[in-house]
């Protein structure tokens, strides 16, 4: 589905991607994981398509399309999500208006008419129940006076709107007390099917445990320094990154 | 930024969609303008004696009067002589019904979307359109006449309801009032008379569509709105113009006046020729808009969408006389590439317990410089007087303008006064946040400023609040910060 060879990128003049090659098929749980600076949120939002990212080498093709091709709503339109580690607010618009918007964009996109509101407001109850979201926050401005918690589970609820083929979930556990991780996760975990890939983006262990993922990456400086599966995740919660580092740099050498 | 520059610079390219000019013949009158020119309007319209005394007694005040220069706008200096002051579609015979309207005429409205046929089978609302100075159709007159609801041309209402027209004609903006009102009294050529009786509710909305046409004609319309005791009004006034190269200017007076327990919402959404991308041409808009609350618990509630203009000189303001009366004003005003506004309210508290609410949202983009400026004021005997003013500024890009002068005076201790205001830009990060969802940034600007503008878009009327959305969105096509 997703396939980065030697994703080199920078921001200004920082390389902060230096050659990140990954394979994503359907169905897998990704995570990524490393320690603050490594580059998770910037390989986030290079794929995602954030402008002040520039891709200085590689390619990333996503179901056989080349995806730093395409604009940001176009990879959104093509079945992209990103679950922002800070939702923005936007004033006087309500979740539920924005997801209207977002969803016929895409429909439009996709050649499709114009949801119906009767089909609009049954799917909304049913991703509501989902993600257990109160009707009320939806009405309300998005994001606006929200609670990090709320904020978190209404990307997850957007996400579960738009129904993307890849969703990458950036630093979503950051600020979330357990309850709130445990329905974000169980959100995830519902929506994940043989045809989605999801991208896990986090500092700790901790919500793996909610989020079984096929695979661990850990990056470091920019690249992926080790792979394996989620007993790696386990292992780093107990050892932490330093013994990693240690091997790189001994590699190094 | 340099790349939002970039980016602003390709997509400002929205030119006026409502810029075509309509052949039809024109009765005008030389342009300049002398105290022959007051008497030449005034004999045209038949009109009585001491209106045109009116006239003529504005025209010399006018004479003493220089050009106001406290405004926050800049101008080239106007030269009145150069100005055709009356135009009027030659039309020989009185119509009865819109088959016999020059078919131009009706392919001009319809241009605008706003044909006269489909606004009366469909929508309800009666059309009082002021075509360059003249009414040429009024619809919904029979309907309106059962309930006893005058709304008819001021010329027509110069013959019709005399007495009417001159006990409430400048009792709410006198000729003294301001140099563009002493102007506009000496050679307003029409505009809208509407009166409400004791007890009624209007019962429908009354709309009036402005439309300049004729080459370097000065439009100086009148409108004249009186509700009496416990009636009720709502009143939408709707703007476009032909692209233009010249300057045209514009300078109306509007007066309302609500007696006890009456109430009149007025709404505008003005979308007159801007100028060019680089601010050649469009409209000059020095209009004077006053409301009085005569009356005990009455009230006036102004809503405005100015979109349009190269320059917008105007403050819809209220005078509350009448205990416990009630003042609001809603407004959004849009500047891009290079328009100028500086707009605002009077909220002038006389009697007592009276309130008043101020909403204000400007948004500026391009090079354009957008400015609130609001007067409260509370005089000694208003006790209790109340005001609430939010004023809000949205910036997008760097090159251009938000200014903020509100002036407070309170004389009386017991008013409670509120002021807020907010600065802010659209961010980067809301356009990429919209971006992720597949919504393009196009589409993006305009929820998020629907959004900011939501608090004053919400006091128009349902049909004319989908145009101003529309109409906000066009503005600002491309001018993303």
């Amino acid at each position: 589905m997703l396939s980065i060879k030697n994703l080199q990128a920078r921001v200004e003049e920082k390389e902060i991607l230096k050659g990140i090659s990954l394979e994503i098929g359907a169905g897998e749980v990704h995570a990524i994981m490393g320690p603050n600076g490594s580059g998770k949120s910037t390989l986030a939002s290079v794929l995602a398509g954030r402008g002040g990212y520039e891709v200085t080498s590689g390619s990333v093709s996503f179901n056989g399309k080349d995806l730093l091709d395409f604009s940001p709503e176009e990879r959104a339109q093509e079945g992209v999500f990103l679950a922002f580690q800070y939702p923005v607010e936007i004033p006087g618009v309500s979740t539920t208006n924005f997801m209207r918007t977002a969803i016929n964009e895409v429909r439009n996109y996709r050649g499709q008419d114009e949801i119906e509101p009767g089909d609009f407001l049954k799917m909304m109850k049913e991703k509501m129940q989902l993600v257990e979201i109160d009707q009320k926050l939806l009405s309300r401005s998005l994001n606006e006076g929200f609670s990090g918690g709320e904020k978190k589970r209404n990307e997850i609820f957007q996400m579960a709107m738009l129904e993307p083929k890849l969703g990458i979930l950036d630093e979503t556990d950051s600020g979330l007390d357990i309850d709130a991780l445990r329905i974000v996760a169980n959100g995830v975990n519902k929506l994940k099917t043989k045809d989605n890939a999801f991208i896990v983006i986090t500092h700790y262990q901790r919500l793996l445990d909610y989020i079984v993922p096929d695979f661990v990456h850990v990056l470091y400086k920019g690249k992926i320094v080790k792979s394996g599966t989620k007993d790696l995740a386990l292992e780093l919660e107990e050892k932490g990154y330093d013994w990693i580092i240690k091997e790189v740099q001994a590699a190094a050498v | 930024m340099a790349e939002d520059n970039k980016l602003l610079e390709s997509l400002t390219q929205s030119e006026y969609k409502y810029g075509f000019v309509t052949d039809i013949e024109h009765e005008s009158l030389a342009p300049g303008l002398t105290e022959e020119t007051v008497r030449f309007i005034s004999a045209t319209k038949n009109e009585p004696e001491w209106l045109l005394e009116w006239r003529l007694n504005a025209y010399r005040h006018w004479l003493t009067l220089t050009t106001p220069t406290w405004q926050n706008v800049k101008f080239p200096v106007i030269n009145y002589q150069d100005i055709i002051f009356y135009s009027a579609p030659k039309q020989k015979v009185k119509l009865n019904s819109l088959d016999e309207v020059d078919p131009e005429l009706l392919k001009t409205f319809e241009k605008l979307g706003i044909s006269l046929d489909e606004q009366k089978m469909l929508s309800g609302v009666a059309v009082d359109a002021v075509f360059d100075s003249v009414s040429v159709a009024t619809t919904f007159r029979e309907k309106l006449h059962e309930v006893g609801v005058i709304f008819c041309s001021m010329s027509e209402a110069v013959r019709e309801h005399p007495d009417l027209v001159k006990k409430y004609l400048g009792s709410v903006v006198p000729f003294t009032d301001n140099y563009f009102a002493a102007l506009n009294s000496a050679v307003f050529s029409d505009g809208s008379f509407c009166f409400i009786p004791k007890g009624v509710r209007c019962p429908m909305e009354l709309s009036t569509y402005f439309r300049i046409n004729a080459s370097n004609t000065g439009q100086f319309e009148r409108t004249l709105i009186v509700a009496e005791d416990s009636a009720y009004v709502s009143y939408l006034e709707g703007c476009t113009a032909p692209m233009r190269d010249e300057n045209q200017l514009h300078a109306a007076v509007v007066e309302l006046i609500v007696l006890d327990d009456a109430e009149i919402k007025y709404s505008t959404v003005q979308n007159w020729y801007p100028g060019d991308k680089d601010g050649k041409g469009g409209i000059y808009n020095f209009v004077t808009k006053r409301g009085n609350c005569l009356g005990k618990n009455s009230k006036i509630s102004w809503t405005q969408v100015e979109t349009g203009s190269a320059i917008t000189w105007k403050y819809p303001s209220v005078v509350l006389k009448g205990d416990n009366s009630i003042g609001e004003f809603y407004s959004v005003a849009v500047t891009n590439n290079y328009q100028q506004a500086d707009t605002g309210t009077k909220m002038i508290h006389v009697g007592k317990n009276t309130r008043s609410r101020i909403v204000s949202k400007g948004i500026s983009a391009g090079f354009s410089q957008n400015t609130y400026r609001g007067q409260v004021k509370v005089l000694k005997r208003a006790s209790g007087a109340r005001n609430f003013s939010q004023c809000d500024s949205l910036l997008m890009g760097d090159t251009c303008g938000a200014h903020t002068f509100p002036y407070i005076e309170v004389d009386n201790p017991s008013a409670q006064v509120e002021h807020e205001a907010t600065t802010s830009k659209i961010g980067e990060d809301q356009l990429f946040y919209c971006n992720q969802r597949g919504i393009n940034t196009e589409k993006a600007v305009a929820l998020i400023v629907n959004g900011y503008c939501k608090d004053v878009l919400n006091h128009l009327p349902m049909e004319f609040a989908v145009e101003a959305q529309k109409l906000l969105a066009i503005s600002l096509e491309g001018s993303v910060g």
